[in-house]
């Protein structure tokens, strides 16, 4: 079984005026509950390491992050292996607490683009400003058509998540986004 | 272009990013309530020009519903605030009015 896993679009990559590259497989696992609970952030911590993130924001600790999705909602980025065993951990901790978890490590796709002009090609496509997001800064909107996550991981370095059913017209519309030569140069 | 901020994620963002849920603070009359009242809540909706009060929902951000308060002629949000709201917040209410003096208020 495990040898039929494969993320979106395995190997796909593009060099344009930043370059795309699909991540490869991720776990993803998403946490809905009452993010104000002590019990559920120390739960949750002592599971992946890493701090409840505050709003919009992403925590990392090692191989795992937090991802703040909206106000009752955690994206969990841990290693695709470990997702089903720290599902099972944290259901046993979250026990009686008011929280839901769902692996969803295959329903999504990611996307690394590594490059200065990374808001230049996202603007294109992006109904948002991205002058004031820096590195921990998470923004959740559309690309083109599409729902995507923007995850801020370094100053040259971002992630975009969406459905693993769009992963072909996200990498599509990345690859037409950085194409050479059409930076709009908005950021400087 | 309508800007909207959304008071659950705090982001300012563009009405595309956005789903129009149509008039806010509408009271329900389900079974058993006279004909005229179901109808008109059903049916029945301001579509004001000027000041109105609409549902919408991030869809493509956070997903959450909230309340919006904006003019329908020249796009000018006066505020937004939490789905959790029966009528008006008084602030928003102020805010109306300090804008829109000859505004005839919520009824």
């Amino acid at each position: 079984m495990s040898e039929t896993l494969t993320s979106a679009l395995p190997g796909a990559e593009y060099e344009g005026f930043v370059t795309v590259r699909e991540a490869g497989l991720q776990g993803m696992i998403t946490l809905r509950g009452d993010l104000g609970s002590k019990a559920l952030a120390k739960a949750v911590t002592k599971a992946t390491g890493c701090a409840l993130p505050a709003q919009r924001q992403i925590t990392t600790e090692g191989d795992h992050a937090l991802a703040w999705m909206s106000p009752d909602e955690v994206l969990i980025l841990c290693p695709h292996d470990k997702a089903p065993a720290l599902v099972e951990t944290l259901s046993e901790a979250l026990a009686g607490e008011f929280a839901t978890l769902a692996n969803v490590s295959d329903a999504r796709a990611v996307f690394r683009l590594s490059g200065a002009g990374w808001r230049d090609a996202l603007a294109k496509i992006c109904p948002v400003d991205f002058a004031p997001l820096g590195p921990g800064d998470l923004r959740r909107t559309r690309a083109a058509q599409v729902a995507a996550a923007i995850l801020v991981d370094g100053a040259e370095e971002v992630r975009v998540i969406c459905f693993r059913s769009v992963a072909q017209y996200m990498f599509d519309l990345l690859k037409t986004a950085a194409a050479p030569g059409s930076e709009p140069a908005l950021y400087r | 272009m309508l800007l909207l901020t959304c008071p659950c994620c705090g982001v300012t963002a563009e009405e595309t990013e956005f789903a129009p849920g149509g008039e806010a603070h509408l009271k329900r009359f389900g079974p058993g309530s006279a004909d005229e009242d179901y109808e008109s809540y059903m049916f029945n909706r301001k579509n004001p020009r000027g000041v109105h009060f609409e549902r919408w929902r991030h869809a493509y951000g956070c997903g959450k519903w909230f309340l919006a308060a904006r003019d329908t002629v020249m796009l000018e949000v006066f505020g937004t605030y939490p789905a959790q709201t029966t009528e008006p917040p008084a602030e928003i209410v102020e805010k109306i009015k300090a804008r829109r003096p000859d505004w005839e208020g919520y009824a």
